[in-house]
Protein backbone atom coordinates (compact mmCIF):
# COMPACT_ATOMS: atom_id res chain seq x y z
CA UNK A 1 0.00 0.00 0.00
CA UNK A 2 0.93 3.80 -0.94
CA UNK A 3 2.04 5.60 2.07
CA UNK A 4 1.07 8.64 1.90
CA UNK A 5 2.92 11.78 2.64
CA UNK A 6 2.44 13.70 6.15
CA UNK A 7 0.31 16.19 4.80
CA UNK A 8 -1.40 13.77 2.80
CA UNK A 9 -2.37 12.05 5.81
CA UNK A 10 -3.31 15.10 7.59
CA UNK A 11 -5.70 16.18 4.84
CA UNK A 12 -7.49 12.83 4.98
CA UNK A 13 -7.96 12.77 8.25
CA UNK A 14 -9.17 16.19 8.10
CA UNK A 15 -11.22 15.02 5.49
CA UNK A 16 -13.29 12.50 7.47
CA UNK A 17 -13.00 14.95 10.60
CA UNK A 18 -15.16 17.17 8.07
CA UNK A 19 -17.20 14.60 6.70
CA UNK A 20 -18.78 13.63 9.65
CA UNK A 21 -20.04 15.78 12.86
CA UNK A 22 -17.00 16.02 15.69
CA UNK A 23 -18.83 14.28 18.81
CA UNK A 24 -18.45 16.42 21.53
CA UNK A 25 -19.20 13.76 24.34
CA UNK A 26 -16.11 11.73 22.78
CA UNK A 27 -13.57 14.56 22.38
CA UNK A 28 -14.38 15.74 25.80
CA UNK A 29 -13.82 12.86 27.27
CA UNK A 30 -9.93 13.04 26.93
CA UNK A 31 -10.07 16.40 28.76
CA UNK A 32 -11.52 14.35 31.96
CA UNK A 33 -8.16 13.35 32.14
CA UNK A 34 -7.04 16.48 33.99
CA UNK A 35 -10.49 18.35 34.60
CA UNK A 36 -12.41 15.29 36.09
CA UNK A 37 -15.08 13.17 34.27
CA UNK A 38 -17.65 15.96 34.86
CA UNK A 39 -15.45 18.83 33.66
CA UNK A 40 -14.94 19.38 38.11
CA UNK A 41 -11.46 20.38 37.89
CA UNK A 42 -9.30 20.03 40.74
CA UNK A 43 -5.19 20.82 42.46
CA UNK A 44 -5.90 24.14 41.01
CA UNK A 45 -7.05 22.97 37.46
CA UNK A 46 -10.17 25.26 36.62
CA UNK A 47 -13.50 23.48 36.51
CA UNK A 48 -14.71 23.82 33.14
CA UNK A 49 -18.16 22.11 34.39
CA UNK A 50 -21.35 23.94 33.26
CA UNK A 51 -19.55 26.90 33.63
CA UNK A 52 -19.23 28.83 30.33
CA UNK A 53 -21.86 29.57 27.72
CA UNK A 54 -20.72 28.17 24.77
CA UNK A 55 -19.51 31.60 23.10
CA UNK A 56 -16.93 32.07 26.35
CA UNK A 57 -15.70 28.67 25.77
CA UNK A 58 -15.11 29.17 22.47
CA UNK A 59 -13.61 32.29 23.42
CA UNK A 60 -11.41 30.91 25.73
CA UNK A 61 -10.29 28.11 23.77
CA UNK A 62 -9.56 30.64 20.55
CA UNK A 63 -7.47 32.70 23.08
CA UNK A 64 -5.32 29.50 24.45
CA UNK A 65 -4.82 29.06 20.90
CA UNK A 66 -3.83 32.36 20.52
CA UNK A 67 -1.48 32.46 23.72
CA UNK A 68 -3.83 35.27 24.03
CA UNK A 69 -4.57 34.28 27.40
CA UNK A 70 -1.89 32.95 30.27
CA UNK A 71 -1.22 29.54 30.70
CA UNK A 72 0.84 26.25 31.06
CA UNK A 73 -0.91 23.56 29.03
CA UNK A 74 -4.19 24.87 27.30
CA UNK A 75 -2.38 26.46 24.60
CA UNK A 76 -0.58 23.50 23.17
CA UNK A 77 -3.71 21.36 23.91
CA UNK A 78 -6.28 24.22 22.15
CA UNK A 79 -4.16 24.25 19.06
CA UNK A 80 -4.76 20.35 18.39
CA UNK A 81 -8.77 21.22 17.67
CA UNK A 82 -10.00 22.68 14.99
CA UNK A 83 -13.13 24.99 15.04
CA UNK A 84 -15.92 22.76 14.57
CA UNK A 85 -14.79 20.67 17.29
CA UNK A 86 -14.16 23.23 19.51
CA UNK A 87 -17.71 24.36 19.23
CA UNK A 88 -18.61 20.79 19.61
CA UNK A 89 -16.89 20.62 23.11
CA UNK A 90 -18.59 24.40 23.88
CA UNK A 91 -21.74 22.82 23.67
CA UNK A 92 -20.90 19.10 25.83
CA UNK A 93 -19.42 20.94 28.67
CA UNK A 94 -22.36 23.59 28.34
CA UNK A 95 -24.81 20.32 29.20
CA UNK A 96 -25.10 18.70 32.25
CA UNK A 97 -22.35 16.03 32.61
CA UNK B 1 -27.07 9.56 26.19
CA UNK B 2 -26.15 11.66 23.62
CA UNK B 3 -22.96 9.82 22.26
CA UNK B 4 -24.43 6.59 21.73
CA UNK B 5 -27.65 8.61 19.98
CA UNK B 6 -25.30 10.99 17.82
CA UNK B 7 -23.43 8.16 16.62
CA UNK B 8 -26.18 5.89 15.67
CA UNK B 9 -27.48 9.19 13.53
CA UNK B 10 -24.36 9.96 12.11
CA UNK B 11 -24.43 6.30 10.06
CA UNK B 12 -23.58 6.97 6.70
CA UNK B 13 -25.02 3.23 4.33
CA UNK B 14 -21.32 3.75 2.59
CA UNK B 15 -19.28 3.02 5.45
CA UNK B 16 -21.73 0.14 7.45
CA UNK B 17 -21.53 -1.87 4.24
CA UNK B 18 -17.94 -1.71 4.49
CA UNK B 19 -18.28 -3.02 8.05
CA UNK B 20 -17.72 -7.07 8.52
CA UNK B 21 -20.92 -8.36 7.97
CA UNK B 22 -21.75 -10.13 10.96
CA UNK B 23 -21.91 -7.23 12.62
CA UNK B 24 -24.08 -6.32 9.94
CA UNK B 25 -26.11 -9.28 11.00
CA UNK B 26 -26.19 -9.13 15.08
CA UNK B 27 -29.15 -8.02 16.22
CA UNK B 28 -29.15 -3.79 17.07
CA UNK B 29 -28.65 -4.51 20.33
CA UNK B 30 -25.78 -3.99 22.71
CA UNK B 31 -23.40 -7.07 22.73
CA UNK B 32 -21.53 -8.67 25.09
CA UNK B 33 -17.75 -6.90 25.57
CA UNK B 34 -15.17 -8.69 27.38
CA UNK B 35 -11.65 -6.46 27.87
CA UNK B 36 -8.91 -8.46 29.34
CA UNK B 37 -6.02 -6.18 31.58
CA UNK B 38 -7.85 -3.53 34.55
CA UNK B 39 -4.96 -0.99 33.82
CA UNK B 40 -4.59 2.49 32.14
CA UNK B 41 -6.37 0.84 28.80
CA UNK B 42 -8.67 -1.53 30.30
CA UNK B 43 -10.24 -0.05 33.30
CA UNK B 44 -10.68 3.44 31.72
CA UNK B 45 -12.38 1.28 29.18
CA UNK B 46 -14.47 -0.52 31.18
CA UNK B 47 -15.38 2.75 33.04
CA UNK B 48 -16.60 4.69 29.72
CA UNK B 49 -18.74 2.00 28.79
CA UNK B 50 -20.93 2.07 31.78
CA UNK B 51 -20.85 5.39 31.63
CA UNK B 52 -21.71 6.08 27.71
CA UNK B 53 -23.23 2.86 26.63
CA UNK B 54 -24.99 1.53 29.38
CA UNK B 55 -26.49 -1.45 27.18
CA UNK B 56 -23.25 -3.11 26.58
CA UNK B 57 -22.42 -5.98 28.91
CA UNK B 58 -19.13 -4.84 30.18
CA UNK B 59 -17.18 -8.25 31.61
CA UNK B 60 -13.20 -6.88 32.93
CA UNK B 61 -10.82 -9.65 33.53
CA UNK B 62 -7.88 -8.49 35.76
CA UNK B 63 -5.11 -10.95 37.21
CA UNK B 64 -4.77 -8.65 40.20
CA UNK B 65 -7.33 -7.69 42.98
CA UNK B 66 -5.38 -4.54 43.33
CA UNK B 67 -3.99 -2.39 40.63
CA UNK B 68 -0.52 -0.17 41.82
CA UNK B 69 -0.01 2.40 38.93
CA UNK B 70 3.55 3.22 36.98
CA UNK B 71 2.72 6.91 37.26
CA UNK B 72 3.97 8.42 40.32
CA UNK B 73 6.14 5.14 41.57
CA UNK B 74 8.98 7.16 40.84
CA UNK B 75 7.46 9.89 43.78
CA UNK B 76 7.50 6.44 45.92
CA UNK B 77 11.11 6.42 45.11
CA UNK B 78 11.38 10.23 46.47
CA UNK B 79 9.75 8.81 49.61
CA UNK B 80 6.97 11.66 48.92
CA UNK B 81 3.92 8.84 48.43
CA UNK B 82 3.69 5.64 49.70
CA UNK B 83 2.73 2.59 47.38
CA UNK B 84 -0.44 2.38 49.14
CA UNK B 85 -1.28 5.50 47.96
CA UNK B 86 -0.85 4.73 43.92
CA UNK B 87 -2.75 1.61 44.54
CA UNK B 88 -6.27 0.99 43.52
CA UNK B 89 -9.07 -2.00 44.01
CA UNK B 90 -11.90 -2.55 41.67
CA UNK B 91 -15.05 -2.62 43.87
CA UNK B 92 -15.86 0.95 42.42
CA UNK B 93 -15.66 -0.32 39.05
CA UNK B 94 -17.64 -3.38 40.03
CA UNK B 95 -20.35 -1.15 41.89
CA UNK B 96 -20.87 0.48 38.50
CA UNK B 97 -21.87 -2.27 36.96
CA UNK B 98 -18.51 -4.12 35.58
CA UNK B 99 -18.39 -7.98 35.88
CA UNK B 100 -14.62 -8.33 37.55
CA UNK B 101 -13.43 -11.69 37.13
CA UNK B 102 -10.07 -11.68 38.96
CA UNK B 103 -8.34 -14.35 36.54
CA UNK B 104 -5.86 -14.78 34.33
CA UNK B 105 -6.52 -14.98 30.63
CA UNK B 106 -4.77 -17.93 29.54
CA UNK B 107 -5.84 -18.18 25.69
CA UNK B 108 -8.25 -16.61 23.23
CA UNK B 109 -10.00 -18.38 21.04
CA UNK B 110 -11.01 -16.08 17.87
CA UNK B 111 -12.77 -18.31 15.98
CA UNK B 112 -15.32 -19.32 18.61
CA UNK B 113 -14.91 -15.57 20.29
CA UNK B 114 -13.33 -16.84 23.79
CA UNK B 115 -11.31 -16.29 26.27
CA UNK B 116 -9.88 -18.96 28.46
CA UNK B 117 -9.44 -18.11 32.23
CA UNK B 118 -6.71 -19.95 34.15
CA UNK B 119 -9.48 -21.97 36.43
CA UNK B 120 -10.60 -23.40 32.99
CA UNK B 121 -13.89 -21.19 32.53
CA UNK B 122 -14.70 -19.53 29.33
CA UNK B 123 -15.87 -16.28 28.64
CA UNK B 124 -17.57 -15.47 25.39
CA UNK B 125 -17.52 -12.20 23.80
CA UNK B 126 -19.23 -9.86 20.70
CA UNK B 127 -16.15 -7.62 20.80
CA UNK B 128 -12.74 -8.32 22.54
CA UNK B 129 -10.63 -5.40 24.27
CA UNK B 130 -7.05 -6.71 24.90
CA UNK B 131 -4.90 -4.09 27.11
CA UNK B 132 -2.11 -6.14 29.10
CA UNK B 133 0.74 -4.06 29.20
CA UNK B 134 4.48 -5.01 28.74
CA UNK B 135 6.10 -8.14 29.42
CA UNK B 136 9.78 -7.50 30.21
CA UNK B 137 12.27 -9.27 27.41
CA UNK B 138 14.02 -11.85 30.23
CA UNK B 139 17.88 -12.12 28.70
CA UNK B 140 17.66 -9.35 25.79
CA UNK B 141 20.37 -7.78 28.06
CA UNK B 142 22.46 -10.93 28.42
CA UNK B 143 21.97 -12.68 31.80
CA UNK B 144 19.33 -10.34 33.07
CA UNK B 145 16.50 -12.51 34.14
CA UNK B 146 13.86 -12.67 36.70
CA UNK B 147 16.95 -14.03 39.37
CA UNK B 148 19.16 -10.95 38.06
CA UNK B 149 15.99 -8.46 38.69
CA UNK B 150 15.96 -9.33 41.97
CA UNK B 151 19.75 -7.78 42.84
CA UNK B 152 18.82 -5.43 40.05
CA UNK B 153 14.96 -4.27 40.46
CA UNK B 154 13.56 -2.45 37.21
CA UNK B 155 10.71 -1.00 38.70
CA UNK B 156 8.91 -1.33 35.61
CA UNK B 157 5.73 -3.21 35.71
CA UNK B 158 4.27 -3.71 39.14
CA UNK B 159 2.70 -6.73 38.39
CA UNK B 160 5.99 -8.21 37.75
CA UNK B 161 7.83 -6.26 40.59
CA UNK B 162 6.56 -3.67 43.06
CA UNK B 163 8.59 -0.83 42.90
CA UNK B 164 9.16 -0.96 46.91
CA UNK B 165 11.88 -3.27 45.82
CA UNK B 166 14.41 -0.34 44.28
CA UNK B 167 12.67 1.68 46.68
CA UNK B 168 14.43 -0.50 49.87
CA UNK B 169 17.60 -0.57 47.86
CA UNK B 170 17.72 3.08 47.55
CA UNK B 171 17.02 3.60 51.25
CA UNK B 172 20.06 1.10 52.24
CA UNK B 173 22.25 2.16 49.64
CA UNK B 174 25.63 3.42 51.57
CA UNK B 175 26.26 7.11 51.80
CA UNK B 176 28.25 8.68 48.89
CA UNK B 177 27.34 5.85 46.90
CA UNK B 178 26.71 5.18 42.96
CA UNK B 179 22.88 4.45 41.56
CA UNK B 180 23.70 3.12 37.88
CA UNK B 181 20.54 2.94 35.78
CA UNK B 182 20.18 0.77 32.12
CA UNK B 183 17.47 2.56 30.02
CA UNK B 184 16.47 0.75 26.53
CA UNK B 185 16.12 1.76 23.24
CA UNK B 186 12.69 3.04 21.69
CA UNK B 187 10.25 1.95 21.72
CA UNK B 188 9.60 1.32 25.51
CA UNK B 189 7.00 1.93 28.11
CA UNK B 190 6.67 5.29 28.90
CA UNK B 191 9.88 7.84 27.39
CA UNK B 192 10.09 10.32 30.00
CA UNK B 193 9.61 7.64 32.59
CA UNK B 194 13.50 6.98 33.10
CA UNK B 195 14.33 10.84 33.44
CA UNK B 196 11.73 11.08 36.01
CA UNK B 197 13.22 8.68 37.81
CA UNK B 198 16.45 10.04 37.40
CA UNK B 199 15.07 13.64 38.87
CA UNK B 200 13.09 11.80 41.53
CA UNK B 201 15.94 9.73 42.90
CA UNK B 202 18.56 12.60 42.75
CA UNK B 203 15.76 14.47 44.94
CA UNK B 204 16.14 11.56 47.06
CA UNK B 205 19.89 11.80 47.57
CA UNK B 206 20.01 15.88 47.70
CA UNK B 207 18.23 15.28 51.00
CA UNK B 208 19.39 11.77 52.65
CA UNK B 209 22.60 11.19 50.80
CA UNK B 210 24.13 14.57 49.16
CA UNK B 211 27.15 12.80 48.12
CA UNK B 212 25.54 10.14 46.06
CA UNK B 213 25.98 9.97 41.96
CA UNK B 214 23.73 9.03 39.62
CA UNK B 215 24.96 7.29 36.45
CA UNK B 216 22.51 6.58 33.65
CA UNK B 217 23.06 4.41 30.88
CA UNK B 218 21.15 4.47 28.00
CA UNK B 219 20.78 2.86 24.66
CA UNK B 220 19.70 6.18 22.57
CA UNK B 221 21.32 9.45 21.83
CA UNK B 222 18.15 11.38 22.94
CA UNK B 223 15.37 11.37 25.32
CA UNK B 224 12.02 13.02 25.81
CA UNK B 225 11.76 16.00 27.16
CA UNK B 226 15.50 16.14 27.39
CA UNK B 227 16.09 19.58 27.41
CA UNK B 228 13.91 20.18 29.95
CA UNK B 229 15.42 17.34 32.13
CA UNK B 230 18.99 18.80 31.50
CA UNK B 231 18.43 22.72 32.42
CA UNK B 232 16.47 20.88 35.50
CA UNK B 233 19.54 18.78 36.90
CA UNK B 234 21.73 21.58 36.08
CA UNK B 235 19.48 23.73 38.43
CA UNK B 236 18.67 21.87 41.18
CA UNK B 237 21.32 19.20 41.29
CA UNK B 238 24.45 20.14 40.10
CA UNK B 239 27.45 17.64 39.46
CA UNK B 240 25.07 14.89 40.94
CA UNK B 241 23.72 13.40 37.28
CA UNK B 242 25.71 11.64 35.07
CA UNK B 243 24.08 10.67 31.39
CA UNK B 244 25.72 8.50 28.83
CA UNK B 245 23.84 8.29 25.24
CA UNK B 246 24.27 5.67 22.64
CA UNK B 247 27.44 7.51 21.13
CA UNK B 248 29.03 7.52 24.47
CA UNK B 249 29.16 3.96 25.01
CA UNK B 250 25.64 3.90 27.00
CA UNK B 251 24.47 0.86 25.89
CA UNK B 252 24.27 -2.27 28.33
CA UNK B 253 24.44 -5.59 26.32
CA UNK B 254 24.87 -7.64 29.57
CA UNK B 255 24.99 -7.73 33.47
CA UNK B 256 26.91 -9.51 36.20
CA UNK B 257 24.11 -9.18 39.00
CA UNK B 258 26.99 -11.09 41.51
CA UNK B 259 29.24 -8.00 40.90
CA UNK B 260 26.53 -5.32 40.47
CA UNK B 261 27.56 -4.53 37.53
CA UNK B 262 26.84 -3.63 34.27
CA UNK B 263 28.61 -4.30 30.67
CA UNK B 264 28.59 -1.76 27.90
CA UNK B 265 28.70 -2.16 24.32
CA UNK B 266 32.20 -1.41 24.12
CA UNK B 267 32.91 -3.84 27.32
CA UNK B 268 33.22 -1.40 29.69
CA UNK B 269 32.57 -2.64 33.00
CA UNK B 270 29.95 -0.23 35.50
CA UNK B 271 29.47 -1.16 38.60
CA UNK B 272 26.79 0.55 41.07
CA UNK B 273 25.75 0.12 44.93
CA UNK B 274 22.33 0.29 43.33
CA UNK B 275 21.44 -0.83 40.26
CA UNK B 276 18.28 -0.20 38.18
CA UNK B 277 17.78 -1.88 34.70
CA UNK B 278 14.86 -1.12 32.56
CA UNK B 279 15.24 -4.09 30.13
CA UNK B 280 13.88 -4.02 26.73
CA UNK B 281 10.03 -5.20 26.65
CA UNK B 282 6.91 -6.48 24.57
CA UNK B 283 3.27 -6.50 24.61
CA UNK B 284 1.78 -8.70 27.03
CA UNK B 285 1.88 -12.69 26.41
CA UNK B 286 -1.89 -12.83 26.31
CA UNK B 287 -1.49 -10.25 22.98
CA UNK B 288 1.45 -12.52 21.49
CA UNK B 289 -0.11 -15.61 22.38
CA UNK B 290 -3.59 -14.81 20.46
CA UNK B 291 -1.71 -13.89 16.96
CA UNK B 292 -2.39 -10.05 17.94
CA UNK B 293 1.63 -8.79 17.56
CA UNK B 294 3.83 -9.08 15.00
CA UNK B 295 7.28 -10.10 14.64
CA UNK B 296 8.85 -7.03 16.92
CA UNK B 297 6.76 -8.20 19.53
CA UNK B 298 4.45 -5.50 19.44
CA UNK B 299 0.33 -5.17 18.33
CA UNK B 300 -0.39 -3.72 15.13
CA UNK B 301 -3.60 -1.63 15.11
CA UNK B 302 -6.17 0.28 12.67
CA UNK B 303 -5.65 3.68 13.58
CA UNK B 304 -9.19 4.58 12.73
CA UNK B 305 -10.41 2.81 15.23
CA UNK B 306 -7.74 0.70 17.19
CA UNK B 307 -8.90 -2.79 16.09
CA UNK B 308 -6.36 -5.15 15.80
CA UNK B 309 -4.91 -5.12 12.15
CA UNK B 310 -4.50 -8.99 12.60
CA UNK B 311 -7.30 -10.72 14.10
CA UNK B 312 -11.17 -9.26 13.32
CA UNK B 313 -13.25 -8.39 16.54
CA UNK B 314 -10.27 -7.50 18.94
CA UNK B 315 -9.34 -3.94 19.98
CA UNK B 316 -5.73 -4.03 21.12
CA UNK B 317 -4.67 -0.76 23.63
CA UNK B 318 -2.14 0.86 24.86
CA UNK B 319 1.67 -0.54 25.45
CA UNK B 320 1.05 -3.54 23.67
CA UNK B 321 0.19 -1.62 20.27
CA UNK B 322 2.54 -0.29 17.67
CA UNK B 323 0.75 3.71 17.95
CA UNK B 324 3.36 5.63 17.07
CA UNK B 325 3.97 8.58 17.12
CA UNK B 326 1.74 8.14 19.93
CA UNK B 327 3.58 7.45 23.37
CA UNK B 328 3.30 4.03 25.49
CA UNK B 329 1.34 6.22 28.15
CA UNK B 330 -1.02 5.75 30.51
CA UNK B 331 -3.22 8.78 29.24
CA UNK B 332 -2.56 7.51 25.45
CA UNK B 333 -4.17 4.46 26.55
CA UNK B 334 -7.56 5.94 28.17
CA UNK B 335 -7.98 7.74 24.95
CA UNK B 336 -7.23 4.92 23.05
CA UNK B 337 -10.13 3.26 25.44
CA UNK B 338 -12.67 5.57 24.93
CA UNK B 339 -12.38 5.80 21.22
CA UNK B 340 -12.09 1.81 20.58
CA UNK B 341 -15.45 1.48 23.14
CA UNK B 342 -17.16 3.96 20.81
CA UNK B 343 -16.12 2.39 18.01
CA UNK B 344 -16.96 -1.26 19.32
CA UNK B 345 -20.57 0.37 20.21
CA UNK B 346 -20.89 1.66 16.57
CA UNK B 347 -19.49 -1.87 15.38
CA UNK B 348 -21.74 -3.90 17.02
CA UNK B 349 -24.91 -1.80 16.04
CA UNK B 350 -23.51 -1.77 12.51
CA UNK B 351 -22.56 2.04 12.22
CA UNK B 352 -19.67 3.66 11.33
CA UNK B 353 -16.91 4.63 13.69
CA UNK B 354 -16.51 8.23 15.05
CA UNK B 355 -13.68 10.09 13.66
CA UNK B 356 -10.35 9.45 15.54
CA UNK B 357 -8.78 11.94 17.56
CA UNK B 358 -6.27 10.70 20.77
CA UNK B 359 -4.34 12.87 23.13
CA UNK B 360 -1.48 12.47 25.56
CA UNK B 361 -0.26 14.79 28.03
CA UNK B 362 2.50 13.35 30.34
CA UNK B 363 3.60 15.23 33.26
CA UNK B 364 6.94 14.47 35.23
CA UNK B 365 8.11 15.69 38.15
CA UNK B 366 11.93 16.92 38.57
CA UNK B 367 11.98 18.29 41.76
CA UNK B 368 10.13 20.08 44.34
CA UNK B 369 7.69 22.75 42.73
CA UNK B 370 9.56 21.58 40.07
CA UNK B 371 7.24 19.62 37.04
CA UNK B 372 6.80 19.71 32.98
CA UNK B 373 4.68 18.02 30.40
CA UNK B 374 4.31 17.00 27.06
CA UNK B 375 1.41 17.30 25.14
CA UNK B 376 0.49 15.48 21.46
CA UNK B 377 -3.05 15.51 20.16
CA UNK B 378 -3.10 12.61 17.11
CA UNK B 379 -5.73 11.61 14.54
CA UNK B 380 -6.35 8.79 13.10
CA UNK B 381 -6.73 7.74 9.34
CA UNK B 382 -4.63 5.47 7.41
CA UNK B 383 -2.08 6.41 9.65
CA UNK B 384 -1.43 8.16 13.39
CA UNK B 385 -0.35 11.76 12.43
CA UNK B 386 0.28 14.16 15.48
CA UNK B 387 -1.35 17.52 14.48
CA UNK B 388 1.07 19.63 13.32
CA UNK B 389 1.18 23.07 15.33
CA UNK B 390 -0.25 21.84 18.41
CA UNK B 391 1.46 19.71 21.70
CA UNK B 392 5.16 19.52 22.33
CA UNK B 393 6.89 20.63 25.58
CA UNK B 394 6.97 22.71 28.07
CA UNK B 395 8.67 25.93 27.76
CA UNK B 396 12.85 26.58 28.56
CA UNK B 397 13.86 28.50 30.82
CA UNK B 398 15.26 30.61 28.31
CA UNK B 399 11.90 31.41 26.68
CA UNK B 400 9.72 31.94 29.74
CA UNK B 401 10.62 35.49 31.11
CA UNK B 402 12.61 35.55 34.39
CA UNK B 403 9.60 36.46 37.20
CA UNK B 404 7.59 33.91 35.44
CA UNK B 405 9.92 30.91 35.56
CA UNK B 406 9.76 29.19 39.10
CA UNK B 407 5.73 30.36 39.23
CA UNK B 408 5.10 28.02 35.89
CA UNK B 409 7.38 25.06 37.31
CA UNK B 410 6.00 25.23 40.55
CA UNK B 411 1.92 24.94 38.59
CA UNK B 412 2.89 21.95 36.50
CA UNK B 413 4.19 20.02 39.16
CA UNK B 414 0.00 20.96 41.22
CA UNK B 415 -1.54 20.20 37.68
CA UNK B 416 0.16 16.99 37.56
CA UNK B 417 -1.38 16.26 40.94
CA UNK B 418 -4.78 17.15 39.40
CA UNK B 419 -3.43 15.04 36.28
CA UNK B 420 -3.03 11.70 38.85
CA UNK B 421 -5.99 12.32 40.79
CA UNK B 422 -8.54 12.92 37.71
CA UNK B 423 -7.01 10.36 36.00
CA UNK B 424 -7.15 7.13 38.32
CA UNK B 425 -10.62 8.68 39.79
CA UNK B 426 -11.59 8.25 36.38
CA UNK B 427 -10.80 4.77 36.46
CA UNK B 428 -11.27 3.53 39.98
CA UNK B 429 -13.35 6.19 41.85
C1 LIG C 1 7.98 4.76 36.09
C2 LIG C 1 6.81 5.00 35.19
C3 LIG C 1 6.16 6.22 35.21
C4 LIG C 1 5.07 6.44 34.37
N1 LIG C 1 4.46 7.68 34.41
C5 LIG C 1 3.44 7.94 33.57
C6 LIG C 1 2.79 9.21 33.61
O1 LIG C 1 3.16 10.11 34.37
N2 LIG C 1 1.76 9.42 32.76
C7 LIG C 1 1.31 8.47 31.90
O2 LIG C 1 0.37 8.72 31.17
N3 LIG C 1 1.90 7.24 31.85
C8 LIG C 1 2.95 6.95 32.67
N4 LIG C 1 3.56 5.71 32.64
C9 LIG C 1 3.13 4.74 31.60
C10 LIG C 1 1.89 3.93 32.01
O3 LIG C 1 2.11 3.26 33.21
C11 LIG C 1 1.57 2.91 30.93
O4 LIG C 1 1.65 3.50 29.66
C12 LIG C 1 0.18 2.33 31.14
O5 LIG C 1 0.16 1.59 32.33
C13 LIG C 1 -0.26 1.48 29.95
O6 LIG C 1 -1.55 0.99 30.13
P1 LIG C 1 -1.95 -0.49 29.66
O7 LIG C 1 -3.40 -0.61 29.83
O8 LIG C 1 -1.34 -0.73 28.32
O9 LIG C 1 -1.16 -1.45 30.65
P2 LIG C 1 -1.23 -1.52 32.26
O10 LIG C 1 -1.69 -0.24 32.82
O11 LIG C 1 0.09 -2.03 32.69
O12 LIG C 1 -2.34 -2.61 32.55
C14 LIG C 1 -2.19 -3.95 32.21
C15 LIG C 1 -3.03 -4.79 33.16
O13 LIG C 1 -3.30 -6.05 32.56
C16 LIG C 1 -3.18 -7.07 33.50
N5 LIG C 1 -2.92 -8.30 32.74
C17 LIG C 1 -1.89 -8.55 31.88
N6 LIG C 1 -2.02 -9.75 31.32
C18 LIG C 1 -3.17 -10.29 31.82
C19 LIG C 1 -3.85 -11.53 31.60
N7 LIG C 1 -3.36 -12.45 30.76
N8 LIG C 1 -5.00 -11.76 32.27
C20 LIG C 1 -5.50 -10.83 33.15
N9 LIG C 1 -4.89 -9.66 33.38
C21 LIG C 1 -3.74 -9.38 32.72
C22 LIG C 1 -2.07 -6.60 34.41
O14 LIG C 1 -2.14 -7.23 35.68
C23 LIG C 1 -2.34 -5.10 34.47
O15 LIG C 1 -3.21 -4.78 35.54
C24 LIG C 1 4.63 5.43 33.49
C25 LIG C 1 5.28 4.20 33.48
C26 LIG C 1 6.37 3.98 34.30
C27 LIG C 1 7.05 2.65 34.28
C1 LIG D 1 -3.03 18.10 30.80
C2 LIG D 1 -4.15 18.56 31.60
C3 LIG D 1 -5.31 19.18 30.85
C4 LIG D 1 -6.05 18.63 29.84
C5 LIG D 1 -5.90 17.25 29.22
C6 LIG D 1 -7.04 19.60 29.49
N1 LIG D 1 -6.89 20.71 30.26
FE1 LIG D 1 -8.02 22.44 30.12
N2 LIG D 1 -6.91 23.29 31.60
C7 LIG D 1 -5.80 22.69 32.19
C8 LIG D 1 -5.12 23.68 32.99
C9 LIG D 1 -3.87 23.42 33.81
C10 LIG D 1 -5.83 24.89 32.84
C11 LIG D 1 -5.43 26.28 33.38
C12 LIG D 1 -4.72 27.03 32.25
C13 LIG D 1 -3.32 26.46 31.94
O1 LIG D 1 -2.45 26.50 32.81
O2 LIG D 1 -3.09 25.93 30.81
C14 LIG D 1 -6.97 24.60 31.97
C15 LIG D 1 -7.94 25.52 31.61
C16 LIG D 1 -8.98 25.26 30.75
C17 LIG D 1 -10.06 26.21 30.41
C18 LIG D 1 -10.22 27.59 30.99
C19 LIG D 1 -11.10 27.53 32.19
C20 LIG D 1 -11.19 28.86 32.89
O3 LIG D 1 -12.27 29.15 33.41
O4 LIG D 1 -10.19 29.59 32.92
C21 LIG D 1 -10.85 25.58 29.50
C22 LIG D 1 -12.08 26.17 28.85
C23 LIG D 1 -10.31 24.26 29.27
N3 LIG D 1 -9.18 24.12 30.05
C24 LIG D 1 -10.84 23.35 28.40
C25 LIG D 1 -10.27 22.11 28.12
C26 LIG D 1 -10.76 21.21 27.11
C27 LIG D 1 -11.94 21.47 26.22
C28 LIG D 1 -9.94 20.13 27.12
C29 LIG D 1 -10.00 18.90 26.23
C30 LIG D 1 -9.91 19.16 24.81
C31 LIG D 1 -8.95 20.34 28.15
N4 LIG D 1 -9.18 21.55 28.73
C32 LIG D 1 -7.97 19.42 28.47
C33 LIG D 1 -5.38 21.39 32.07
C34 LIG D 1 -5.85 20.50 31.11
Amino acid sequence: MRIPSLAAAALLACGTAAAQVPDGALLGSACAGCHGVTGEGGHGIPSIRQMHGREHFVELMRAFRANERPNTVMGRIARGYTEAEIAALAAHFARAQ
Amino acid sequence: MTISRRTLLAAAPVAAAALAAPSLARAQNAGRVVIIGGGFGGASAARFARDRFPALDVTLIEQNRTFTTCPYGNLVLAGRRTIESITFGYERLAARGVRVVHQRATAIDPQAKRVRLSDGAEVPYDRLVVSPGIDLRWGAIERYDQAASARMPHGWAPYVQPITVLERQLREMRQGGVFVMAIPDNPFRCPPGPYERISMVAEYFKRHNPRAKILALDAKNGFSKQPLFQDAWEELYPGMIEWRGASNDGRVTAVNPEALECVTEFRDRVRGDVVNVIPPQMAGQIARDAGLANASGWCPIKPATFESAQVSDIWVLGDATIAAPMPKSGFAASTQAKHAIACIAASLAGREPPPAVYFNTCYSHVGEDYGISIVGVFRGGERLTEVEGSGGISPRNSALPADRRAEFRRLEAIYADGWYDAITGEMFG
